[in-house]
């Protein structure tokens, strides 16, 4: 019929490709552009008032570190705010999964079943919420509410009042305490670069199959190169011996972050090339338009708050770990600070705008600010003060985004 | 005579006491834009419902393509071949274009979805239209004009192969030429052999785009007409009961 050829936004050359990434910006599509700004002021700041300490090896290692369980609760966030919804009760979710856990060790389970149990635990409570808000039609605040509070509870009646008991399991001590060997490291990052050209490959060769034109090629290489480059640098960093004990050498990428990037990247995966992820963003970006195009828009709920509880089980893990300890009030805190980084990261709680990867920065930003203010020797007082404040900067910036991207309809 | 690819005999909806449709006869043929005009309560849209499996009929016959059929489930229209095309169109504002149009069928190859080809048929189905006005296929839905959407969302019908597309107040909410845009769309898509129903309040409208118009009053189907063979007072005097079907004014 007509000659006209409808464009598929992978046209033109690297500059036309970077100027419409401009444009999309600009229009409000910013993704995790602020918190990824807001990471490097931050860094510069720190480095600026803290020269000593701040972009040293064994501060950057505790960082990640700190940052480990902060990130997996926000990516388990990200799978209920997606669609709108909120898990208040993430953080004692995982509390309880890991008190679990301790009491089957406890009773003579080995640790493996044991934390495949804890794990379930966290998935039949993801169930039972997700049940209430799409069967029952209770608000998500509630419910989660409900459990958080309720929680609270079961934590206390299942380890007691108080309870603190020490976890020796080798393999979970070493997750957030043990590094990978420096040449561990490397082979990280190369099976990753492969993996991602593989992909990358894969679906360009698809592309071209159908006729369909690809985006130019240096693109693909400016962004491998630069993953290559950062986590180069990274690895040069923590492969460098940061321990003031000539003796006892600490080297390496610590084994918990590996593992988060091995869950995210899985994790987008789901969402990005799934139908389950597909009809996630759909759900959360138009729910009647979802039911009416067939998507059973209960069972997707029900399966995301149980994504959601899973992951806030691992991030319990993550928690048990670094104490080397359960503990009975476990996850209250930091569950606020989860949905703090997810938002921060550019998860919109309107919901159907996200991505793994944003919350991940998020908490990011998050961590870089208490671990900074407190090389400075600020209080914590002052800590939550300007994380409340980083909070209220980056709900800001998603609703004039909003605002900015209903307007531009009309000048199309 | 062709046989029509929709054709209702007899048909009888009620809601307890209230009798909405009172024995509706009504068909619409490939190729063909027909028009369903009525003043609000006349009963276009539960006609259209029960047509789209939303809402069943209680009684009467309905044949798709000469042949005797029940439609109980928005499923088995689909699987007959029918879309419906609603005024707030159901589409999600942040998934693109493409996303959209497969939404609820996704292409799938190796348990992941399969990019390339939906975006392959979303791009003909497009250009099948003979669509100029949308950039690209991987646009937001959320930076597409009203007249966009609507195109969006008939071209969704396209893409499923359908034999009939029902178009609830296609252009409500579009100013002149969007409404231009949407209309002349329509006339492709009949064009390729699609039956096309259109529900409207707009007579200028359904003068310029339709084929056959058909006037429900009151839960009864007052005139099936051909537009060459009438005129707006005509059927304005249908709408509003000043006219009857025996054509005598009152």
């Amino acid at each position: 019929m007509s000659n006209v050829k409808i464009s598929t936004g992978h046209e033109g050359t690297a500059k036309d490709q970077i100027t419409a990434y401009f444009q999309r910006v600009k229009s409000g599509d910013m993704g995790a552009l602020p918190a990824v700004a807001a990471l490097l002021v931050l860094t510069v700041i720190f480095t600026a008032a803290s020269p000593a300490f701040f972009l040293k090896p064994i501060n950057v290692a505790n960082l990640f570190v700190q940052a480990a369980e902060l990130t997996m609760l926000a990516a388990a966030m990200v799978f209920v705010i997606l669609l709108a919804e909120i898990d208040l009760s993430a953080g004692v979710t995982g509390g309880v999964g890991m008190a679990v856990f301790f009491r089957l060790m406890q009773a003579g389970m080995n640790w493996i079943p044991a934390l495949v149990l804890g794990l379930v635990v966290g998935a039949a409570i993801g169930f039972i919420i997700g049940f209430f808000v799409s069967k029952i039609g209770v608000p998500s605040f509630v419910v989660s509410l409900a459990f958080f509070l309720g929680f609270q509870g079961l934590q206390l009646v299942l380890l007691g009042e108080g309870g603190l008991f020490r976890v020796d399991v080798p393999p979970i001590n070493a997750i957030m305490n043990e590094n990978m060997p420096p040449i561990g490291g490397w082979i990280t990052l190369a099976v990753a670069l492969i993996l991602g050209l593989l992909i990358t490959g894969y679906d360009r060769r698809r592309r071209a199959s159908h006729g369909l034109p690809n985006r130019p090629y240096s693109l693909v290489i400016l962004k491998y190169g630069a993953i290559a480059v950062i986590g180069g640098i990274i690895l040069v960093v923590m492969n460098v011996n940061r321990s003031a004990n000539v003796f006892k050498p600490i080297q390496g990428v610590p084994y918990v972050i590996p593992i988060t990037l091995a869950i995210l990247l899985l994790g987008s995966m789901v969402l990005d090339r799934t139908r389950f992820g597909r009809h996630l963003y759909a759900v959360g970006g138009n729910p009647e338009a979802a039911r009416r195009a067939g998507i059973k828009v209960a069972k997707i709920r029900i399966i995301s708050f149980i994504i959601c509880s899973s992951l806030a089980v691992v991030s319990g893990l993550f928690h048990v770990s670094r104490l080397g300890a359960v503990e009975a009030t476990a996850g209250r805190q930091i569950v606020l600070s989860g949905v703090a980084a997810a938002v921060v990261g550019g998860v919109s709680l309107f919901g159907g705008k996200g991505r793994l990867m944003h919350a991940a920065i998020g908490a990011l930003v998050i961590t870089i600010i208490s671990n900074g203010l407190g090389l400075l020797g600020w209080d914590a007082g002052s800590n939550f003060l300007v994380t409340g404040g980083v909070l209220l900067l980056a709900a800001t910036v998603d609703a004039l985004s909003r605002k900015r991207s209903a307007g531009s309809q009309v000048r199309v | 005579m062709e046989v029509p690819v929709i054709e209702l005999q007899d048909v009888k909806k009620s809601f307890g006491p209230v009798d909405v449709l009172k024995g509706i006869n009504f068909k619409a043929y490939a190729g063909r834009v027909t028009a369903l005009v009525g003043d609000n309560g006349a009963g276009k849209s539960t006609l259209i419902k029960g047509l789209a499996g939303v809402q069943p009929y209680d009684s009467g016959t309905v044949k798709f393509d000469g042949e005797v059929v029940t439609i109980h489930t928005p499923r088995q229209a689909g699987h007959l071949g029918i879309e419906v095309v609603y005024q707030d169109l159901a589409l999600c504002d942040n998934l693109d274009i493409v996303q959209n149009m497969f939404l609820g069928r996704e292409e799938i190859k190796a348990l992941t979805l399969n990019e390339a080809t939906m975006e392959l048929q979303a791009q003909k189905a497009l250009e099948s239209l003979s669509v100029r006005t949308v950039k690209s296929v991987r646009q937001k839905v959320s930076s597409l004009s009203g007249g966009q959407r609507q195109t969006v969302a008939i071209a969704r019908s396209v893409l499923r192969q359908a034999k009939l597309v029902i178009l609830d107040e296609p252009t409500a909410a579009l100013g002149v030429a969007q409404t231009e845009q949407v209309l002349r769309l329509v006339r492709t898509l009949a064009d390729s052999g699609v039956a096309v129903i259109i529900i409207s309040h707009n007579l200028a409208d359904v003068f310029k785009a339709c084929d056959d118009i058909n006037v429900l009053y009151l839960g009864k189907m007052v005139a099936s007409l051909k537009t060459k063979e009438t005129n707006q007072a005509d059927v304005i005097g249908y709408i509003t009961g000043l006219k009857t079907a025996e054509g005598d004014d009152k």
